[in-house]
């Protein structure tokens, strides 16, 4: 059984199709990379799976069940989680806060209105080991909001983290970073997510990340997927090529490390 | 029949008063995204200073040459007073507020409503003041067996030419396009070289004017009382809310059906108008949380 | 500016050390306590006032500093809670003021769950619209059906029978009323600790957590798992009974509950006070509506137009001091221990 299945899946915004009939098959343990030009529709994926957006139709299979009606907390309670493109976190609290807020509710324990969080010490742990996986323990009392854009990227990518999913979307979490730091996140998020035997799907730009990194890497083109592969096949696929290039400059397939 | 069709007046003349009220509110939260808390209290500063202005005028012999006409040009001082009061309201107290949540929109405004409502005690003090006199000096036309006072019918036309007025000024004119264009994107406005400072001020001061206006009808046939502010604006709220806040078409459909609630209620089940307005109000919110005619 | 977003979230995110402001509190609990031996009644009478307001300033603040939340409408639950109270010691001749309490909270909890449900649909300026008309409705009731409320002549609560503590303390007899008041201000005193230690630990417990990352970020709230409307729901119901509970200790002082505590000017008075004191405090509120009750309590007493005094203080308090006392004296002894330092 697959992990994850979209069957069908659409999303229109008027005359953009978002997603057009995309049937993707995810497996367990895959480090998967979303290419495409701006606007081919990786987003807006990883949106409607993650029920960000409700699908127009189509179908959402996780782990054998149909959660295309699901809403957002049932999605991230059955173990799909998520980071964003565009930061998205709570500013006003530490970054400690930050993580151990998703444990919290990872564990249910959001409902506990008579306990004091900090006194939790099985949270506290983990909170702790998580930022220190992702090289934040030096950050553990800072607000969110004094981060450096690098350190929230990561901190988002911990918090989707924390929740324990089986599958995680990742949009972009180099995005808006220099490309010193850009290696640095990657080598962080990969060793996590590999660690944990966690399955992801990664939205980059970046083709040399991208290579670097994935077992596998679809490429989507105006809301359908134009093709998939290894990193070895899609190099070769010239189609594949053109768009890419034609997207993100001469350079994306040149450069090597 | 003829009780039908004077209640049916009644709704409408109520519902004239309501509009430019809701219509003030409505266009400063189109262009500003400000609920200005203090607005029934324009309005009721607009009704104070019309009724003082024609009731002072009245006292004196001189009124006998001014007549009904001049009496009636009178009328729109109060009006004016309340838009200059916007128009420095608005750069003192609101502008170094717009980068900050709402919050502190809501606060300061309830300042003001605090600082008017006692500011109007202080000038005019308990004392209900009236302009009847243009009401007398219009006396009244013949409905059915039953007259009805011509007055109100002025009014409900003020509504009505206040409307077109205003919709024409957004939609047909260029202070209209421009109006438009920063209630929907103010740094783009900025970006594109309008002065959004001044368009501001004058929404503002259109806003605050409406108000006035609807404090300044409202005295020949009803007198200025402390308090009346606060019942106007919660009214105001249920007009906006059920038509859309920013929305001018909403507002007048709005008022109308405030208008008509509210002469049925006082009819029929006195006990719960005011409740039934605003359960009225909860439900729109609910089904269409912008409001019959709002945009999202 | 950094420093001050800093000390923002250093109060509002669990500090490493609990001990210190226990100490605090319980000196302050103190002081509190031996006050009415040194002051005259009139003033015992006043932070009676100002005790009971910072419990629903308290609750307010649940809503609008740790949710995000700005209700227009608390008066109703205030109200609520007030009137449950003058219906039971009316209508069913009670006297024991805990019997009051229990019910009054119940008709507080019923009141706010019902207008809860309806006004957590929406945020920012709807919720605020919504909370302001469903205060309206209860006003208008209680303005209309006089029969049942008394109108605006309201209902009275006279002191003298009431009892406290099970019926151990009572107020018959001769000095009732100085009697009534020094004994009611220990009581409204000990509900206060109590109020202000159970919002401690709920604004402190994985759930205040919860709800001050709704504030922050919705969404990222729902995409770690939180269900935001209800976690909404649940804290405005909170926030609805501790109002409440102010409202029931508010009518036995008062002796008298009128519609006026149902009118929404009431509940801008929460507002204020809260805002008084900062909202992105804990202990802004409790400070801001002590503070208030004393500001308006003078104003009152010196000029007839005591409104447009409070009124200029609140312009001026948001144009100049937008982080309340509280927070801007938090900010003031950053700086002070930092330059020291």
């Amino acid at each position: 059984m697959s992990l994850l299945e979209t069957v069908h899946l659409k999303k229109y915004f008027g005359d953009t199709h978002a997603v057009d009939d995309v049937n993707l098959t995810i497996e367990e343990g895959e480090f998967i990379s979303l290419v495409g030009p701006n606007g081919a529709g990786k987003t807006s994926f990883c949106n409607v799976v993650s029920a960000y957006y409700s699908a127009d139709s189509g179908k959402i299979i996780f782990q054998g069940e149909d959660v295309s009606n699901a809403s957002v907390t049932q999605r991230v309670k059955a173990g799909i989680a998520r980071s964003f493109q565009l930061v998205n976190l709570f500013d006003d609290l530490t970054a400690f806060d930050n993580v151990a807020l998703a444990i919290f509710s990872r564990e249910g324990k959001t409902r506990n209105i008579a306990a004091l969080a900090r006194r939790d010490s099985e949270v506290t742990r983990e909170a702790d080991a998580v930022l220190n996986q992702f090289g934040l323990a030096g950050k553990r009392n800072e607000l969110a909001r004094g981060l450096a854009q690098g350190e929230r990227k990561l901190l988002d990518v911990a918090l989707a983290y924390a929740l324990r999913p089986k599958l995680v979307f990742l949009d972009e979490p180099t995005s808006g970073v220099s490309t010193r730091d850009k290696g640095q996140i990657m080598d962080t998020i990969a060793s996590v997510v590999r660690g944990e035997g966690i399955t992801a799907v990664v939205v980059e730009h970046d083709m040399d990340v991208v290579f670097k990194y994935s077992d596998r890497i679809v490429v989507m083109h105006q809301g359908a997927i134009l093709a998939q592969g290894t990193p070895a096949e899609i190099r070769k696929n010239e189609q594949v090529a053109m768009i890419l290039i034609g997207s993100s400059g001469p350079d994306a397939f040149s450069r090597k490390d | 029949m003829t009780i039908f069709i004077i209640q049916l007046l009644n709704s409408f003349f109520y519902a004239a008063v309501l509009f430019l009220i809701a219509a003030g509110l409505s266009l400063i939260y189109g262009v500003m995204r400000i609920v200005n808390l203090a607005h029934g209290s324009l309005y009721a500063l607009g009704a104070y200073v019309s009724a003082w202005v024609v009731g002072g005028t009245v006292g004196h012999a001189a009124s006998g040459t001014l007549g009904l006409a001049g009496l009636l040009l009178l009328l729109p001082v109060g009006a004016v007073a309340v838009a200059v009061v916007g128009a420095v309201i608005e750069p003192t107290l609101l502008r170094p507020l717009y980068r900050r949540p709402e919050e502190y929109h809501l606060l300061i405004t309830f300042g003001l409503l605090m600082i008017l409502e006692d500011a109007m005690k202080f000038l005019f003090g308990g004392t209900p003041l009236t302009a009847g006199s243009i009401m007398d000096h219009m006396g009244s036309i013949p409905i059915g067996r039953l007259l009805y006072p011509t007055y109100n019918l002025f009014v409900i036309a003020i509504g009505l030419i206040a409307a077109l007025g205003l919709w024409w000024i957004i939609y047909r004119t260029k202070f209209g396009v421009i109006l438009r264009a920063t209630s929907q994107d103010r740094r783009m406005a900025a970006a594109l070289g309008l002065n959004v400072s001044r368009v501001y001020v004058q929404a503002f001061a259109i806003g605050c004017f409406m108000a006035g206006l609807g404090g300044a009808v409202v005295v020949p046939a009803q007198a200025a009382v402390l308090g009346m502010g606060i019942e106007a604006l919660i009214l105001a709220f249920v007009v906006v809310v059920i038509g859309g806040l920013g929305s001018l078409e909403g507002a007048l459909v709005g008022a109308l059906i405030v208008g008509l609630v509210r002469t049925a209620g006082i009819q029929f089940f006195p006990e719960i108008e005011l409740a039934v307005l605003y359960l009225i109000a909860m439900a729109v919110l609910l089904i269409r949380p912008t409001g019959l005619f709002g945009r999202a | 500016m950094s420093l001050a977003v800093a000390k923002k979230g250093a109060i509002t995110s669990i500090g490493p050390s609990a001990w210190r402001p226990a100490v605090v509190a319980i000196a302050i609990l103190l002081v509190l306590a031996a006050l009415p031996s040194l002051v005259d009644p009139y003033q015992t009478v006043l932070l009676t006032y100002g005790l009971i307001m910072a419990i629903a300033a308290l609750g307010f603040n649940l809503l609008l500093g740790y949710t995000g939340l700005l209700s227009f409408g608390h008066s109703a639950y205030f109200g609520a809670g007030a009137y449950t109270v003058a219906f039971i010691v009316r209508d069913l001749g009670a006297q024991s003021m805990e019997l009051c309490i229990v019910g009054g909270l119940l008709g507080a909890l019923l009141i706010s769950a019902l207008f809860g449900f309806v006004c957590v649909r929406h945020t920012r300026i709807f919720f605020g619209i919504l909370t302001l008309a469903l205060s309206q409705v209860l006003w208008s009731l209680a303005f209309k059906f006089f029969w049942v409320t008394g109108g605006t002549d309201g209902i009275r609560v006279a002191s003298a029978k009431l009892t406290l503590l099970g019926g151990f303390v009572n107020f018959a007899g001769p000095g009732s009323f100085q009697r009534f008041v020094f004994a009611y201000y220990y009581y409204v005193l000990g509900l206060f600790a109590l109020a202000t230690v159970i919002m401690w630990v709920i604004v402190h417990s994985p759930f205040g957590k919860a709800l001050q990352a709704i504030r922050d970020n919705e969404t990222r709230a729902s995409f770690v798992g939180i269900s935001v409307r209800r976690y909404r729901w649940i804290a405005f119901v909170i926030s609805g009974a501790f109002t409440g509970l102010a409202g029931v200790l508010w009518v036995p002082l008062n002796g008298l509950t009128t519609p006026d505590i149902l009118y929404w000017p009431f509940s801008g008075e929460i507002v204020f006070m809260t805002v008084l004191g900062g909202f992105r405090t804990f202990t802004g509120p409790i400070v801001g509506a002590v503070m208030f009750n004393y500001l308006k309590t003078y104003a009152v007493a010196s000029t007839e137009y005591w409104q447009l005094l409070l009124g200029v203080v609140l312009v001026v308090l948001v144009l100049a001091l937008p982080s309340g006392i509280v927070g801007t004296a938090a900010r003031l002894a950053a700086r002070f221990t930092r330059g020291t330092s």
